[in-house]
């Protein structure tokens, strides 16, 4: 009984992430999410491309692919054909802070009243493991072998940051470096959510993930990482709240 | 009522009058009455309107609507156009209906913003990558324009593709006297693939066709080929004039069939028989028009506002060597009656090379 317990009915099968990733997490977490609110016949995921596209096979919303980085503007459509509509995007880090940061600014500009979930493993993942503007000084991947030289590529990208300097409703960094942080993860996509429902605009959460295949790291030595080095660069906790100004 | 109205004006008021309730945008000469048009039309009747930081992401709104069922209009120009054809692929590929608009500018790279004929290729071949056509409709009045809007969203929903009208800057820019349909509604719930939330019913999908749809291989190509085949068998649209007992027929769509056909009826005055064949769609190509050619014919001219001739390879495909085709490429020009009749002249007394 206690597998019905934990399994959200919008999950319909195994998902097709590595061992040890983070997405199978957080889709569960956004699965849950819906169904505690009692809405997810009335959501509509917005996703693109790279290893999050994954999050139609597993979380069995309605769904809707947008081109390599155009989730947010993709959602912006979606937002005003279907007012009554949950809608969210998920996007990794190389499809919302790379090639879509212009659509994932702007729908912060305008403060679109939708959910972003941003989930930042600091590689492109699905191409196999090259630099992300997200990839950590020194850090080794198939397009810096050596260690990211950021006096050459520029510093790690802090997409919340960003958005946070734009007219939202919230903006928070989590991490699923262990339980506590997991809950803490999950209270944030729901209250990103409510947000959306109560109509305050856009609420963006980011996700420090792992990524064990294109770190070279078995999964356990990739949550230290996540831990120890990843969360000291980008730091957790709450940037914008509407509700506290 | 006729009433006077700006072309691009008209061709919104016809979307709006069709049903269309999303439209997204960037500003770009000589399309962007469009974008300012529907910037407060679509708020009176109860519509969305976004002025979008780039066409990319219009384009993006776009799909995003067209996902939701809603009769939706994009358009754009020249260098704008460019960066809609990203989206446009998507939208094939997630098989759904669409308008856009090409108000076509002279020019490569940012080029011209005088009136040009030059992005047929982009547009009637296929702009963006894969295995594709648009419906492509190029009225030569805005009239015709205004009729083909709703004809253009029926078969665009018909084959879940979208379509593309392709006019240049002239009609674009132009007044001239126009009927305007009725007002009509649109219900994007008709669909059962339209965007909504599940309500209690499986995950629908949105994303290319080739995943959940037409998961076979050989499903996903039989799909593409009898959708195309199907459109090549019933969507060419053209009109003849004068070309039964013509020696030579010029092709021309848009506004040079206007200063063609004007130029046919002085040759006629001056005793050279010319007609034309003037393409309404220009894909599907009308091959139908091109079917029967008598024998005095000597050969088709194909005019076209552009530097190297580009529908020229369609009236090739067309004719397939039966007679000479001629390529009258004229860059930003449109020519005048005497500069038609000195081609013509040119051409019969075997001066000019057919391609």
């Amino acid at each position: 009984m206690a597998k019905d317990l934990l399994t959200p009915k919008l999950i319909s099968e195994a998902n097709r992430f590595c061992p040890g990733c983070g997405h199978g997490l957080i889709a569960k977490m956004i699965a849950q999410v819906l169904e505690e609110r009692g809405v997810e016949d009335k959501a509509i995921q917005v996703y693109a491309v790279g290893c999050s596209c994954l999050i139609s096979t597993v979380v069995r919303a309605d769904s809707i692919q947008a081109q390599h980085g155009r989730a947010p503007a993709v959602a912006s459509g979606v937002r005003r054909a279907r007012p009554d509509a949950v809608v969210y995007t998920y996007q990794g880090d190389g499809d919302a802070a790379a090639i879509g940061l212009s659509e994932s600014l702007y729908a912060a500009y305008r403060n679109e009243n939708f959910t972003a979930i941003f989930v930042n493993n600091g590689v492109f993942g699905m191409t196999g493991g090259q630099m992300a503007p997200t990839t950590l000084e020194g850090q080794k991947t198939a397009t810096s072998i050596y260690g990211r030289n950021t006096a050459l590529t520029g510093q790690p990208f802090k997409l919340a940051e960003l958005v946070a300097q734009m007219p939202v409703a919230y903006v928070e960094r989590c991490s699923l470096t262990d339980a506590k942080h997991i809950a803490q993860t999950k209270r944030a996509i729901g209250k990103a959510f409510d947000n959306q429902l109560a109509g305050k605009g856009y609420s963006f959460v980011e996700i420090l993930s792992p990524c064990p295949t294109n770190w070279n790291m078995e999964p356990v030595k990739a949550y230290k990482r996540l831990a120890d080095v990843v969360s000291g660069e980008y730091k957790l906790g709450v940037l914008v709240d509407s509700e506290e100004e | 009522m006729r009433r006077m109205m700006k072309g691009n004006d008209a061709v919104s008021e016809a979307a709006i009058r069709a049903g269309c309730r999303f439209f997204s945008g960037y500003p770009i000469t000589p399309q962007s009455e469009i974008v300012e048009y529907m910037s407060w039309r679509m708020d009176e009747v109860g519509g969305s309107f976004v002025q979008s930081e780039s066409e990319l992401s219009g384009i993006s709104m776009v799909y995003g609507a067209a996902a939701c069922g809603l009769r939706v209009l994009g358009s754009s120009s020249g260098p704008g156009f460019d960066l809609l054809q990203e989206g446009i692929g998507y939208i094939v590929s997630a098989e759904l209906p669409a308008l856009i608009v090409d108000v076509v500018r002279y020019g490569n790279g940012l080029g011209e913003i005088v009136p040009g004929q030059s992005d047929y290729w982009q547009v009637v071949k296929n702009g963006a990558h894969g295995d594709y056509h648009c419906l492509v409709y190029a009225p030569a009045s805005i009239q015709e324009a205004v009729d083909l809007v709703s004809v253009a969203y029926e078969k665009s929903e018909y084959y879940r593709n979208p379509a593309i009208m392709m006019y240049d800057g002239a009609i674009g820019q132009m007044m001239e006297p126009v009927v305007l349909p009725e007002m009509k509604e649109h219900d994007p719930d008709q669909f059962d693939w339209a965007m909504k939330g599940r309500g209690g019913e499986p995950q629908k999908q949105i994303t290319s066709a080739c995943y959940y749809k037409h998961p076979v291989p050989q499903n996903y190509v039989d799909n593409l080929r009898n959708k195309y085949a199907e459109m090549e068998k019933n969507e060419q649209r053209w009109e003849s004039y004068m070309d039964e007992d013509a020696e030579l027929i010029f092709v021309a769509y848009g506004i040079m069939s206007r200063s063609c056909r004007e130029a046919i009826n002085e040759a006629r005055k001056q005793g050279y028989k010319v007609g034309m064949i003037r393409p309404i769609s220009l894909y599907p190509y009308p091959v139908k028009a091109f079917e029967s050619l008598s024998d005095n014919l000597k050969g088709f001219i194909s005019v076209e506002m552009s530097a190297l001739g580009q529908m020229v390879e369609d009236v090739r495909l067309a004719v397939n060597g039966r007679k000479p085709v001629y390529n009258y490429a004229t860059g930003k020009m449109i020519p005048d009656t005497d500069e038609f009749i000195s081609y013509i002249k040119n051409v019969l007394e075997g001066k000019e090379e057919s391609v």
